[in-house]
């Protein structure tokens, strides 16, 4: 791919982007939207489901890169060119 | 921030502020750019635990305090660990080296400053509050972890609700996954 070769290099990547994401969730919710009163919540919230998600598609991520390990002797996203295990 | 009962809203950082924002921000900016630039994978690793942490330390000082917590124990605690043992399971050699082709890297930055430049558009072009409101440091820190979870089980039920779901189906599907198939034996 682009800059990384390694699937978990990758997945590194998406954990960055998914973190940026979050941190501008916060970021508006407190200057923008929670205001002085501080009721607004939602991008607290939303950064919460962030993490979760994260975690998740971690989790799920691995376990596609394992097989492949199995599969292939090597995590080189190069050589995931076929849909047939 | 949360012991303080009382109306009064205390500013934690006061005057160093800028200068603890601007740290923070040094960190988070550089690890990520070693995460990109890296082509050792437990480099990459640790400067995403750098990261992380300094985006924790970004919701300590925006009053998410409930945030950071969650921040430092699942993504630092738990996805990190995760990430450590896919790269101790996958890797005979853990500091072997896949590089990329010139013109691949040549593409990725050609595609990063458009993103880029898509944004720094966006955000110039974008009304932001100014004044009072810019600079107004929401009072909400004092209950806000109960406002949380008030809003997660009112407000935000149902997506709460397909997370546990989608954590449940995630965990079945990972260990599924993952596991070693019998015809393959030694996997």
């Amino acid at each position: 791919m682009l800059t990384k070769r390694n699937a978990i290099g990758i997945l590194i990547g998406v954990e960055l982007v998914l973190n940026a994401a979050a941190v501008n969730f916060v970021a508006f919710n407190h200057y923008v939207w929670g205001g002085a009163d501080g009721h607004g919540i939602g991008g607290l919230v939303f950064a919460m489901f962030i993490i979760v998600l994260a975690a998740a598609e971690a989790a799920i991520a691995l376990a596609i890169i394992l097989n492949f390990y199995n599969n292939f002797s090597s995590v080189d996203v190069e050589r995931a060119d076929q849909m047939k295990g | 921030m949360l012991l303080l009962a009382d109306q009064t809203v205390v500013e934690p950082f006061g005057a160093v502020k800028p200068l603890l924002f601007y740290a923070l921000a040094a960190v988070i900016v550089l690890s990520a750019w070693g995460i990109v630039l890296s082509q050792n994978i437990v480099r990459m690793a640790v400067y995403l635990l750098l990261t992380l942490a300094g985006v924790a330390g970004f919701y300590f000082m925006l009053h998410a305090e409930f945030l950071a917590a969650v921040q430092l124990i699942v993504y630092a605690g738990g996805t990190l660990i995760l990430i450590v043992f896919g790269v101790m399971l996958t890797s005979k050699n853990p500091f072997m080296q896949l590089k990329t082709a010139l013109w691949e890297r040549f593409v990725g930055v050609l595609i990063g400053l458009v993103i880029f430049g898509l944004l720094l558009f966006g955000l110039v072009h974008t009304a932001l509050p100014t004044g009072a409101a810019a600079t107004g440091e929401s009072g909400g820190g004092h209950y806000q972890v109960a406002a949380i979870g008030r809003a997660l089980l009112s407000d935000y039920l149902v997506p709460f609700e397909v997370a546990a779901v989608l954590l449940l189906v995630v965990m079945i599907g990972a260990a599924f996954m993952a596991r070693r198939s019998a015809k393959q034996g030694n996997g």
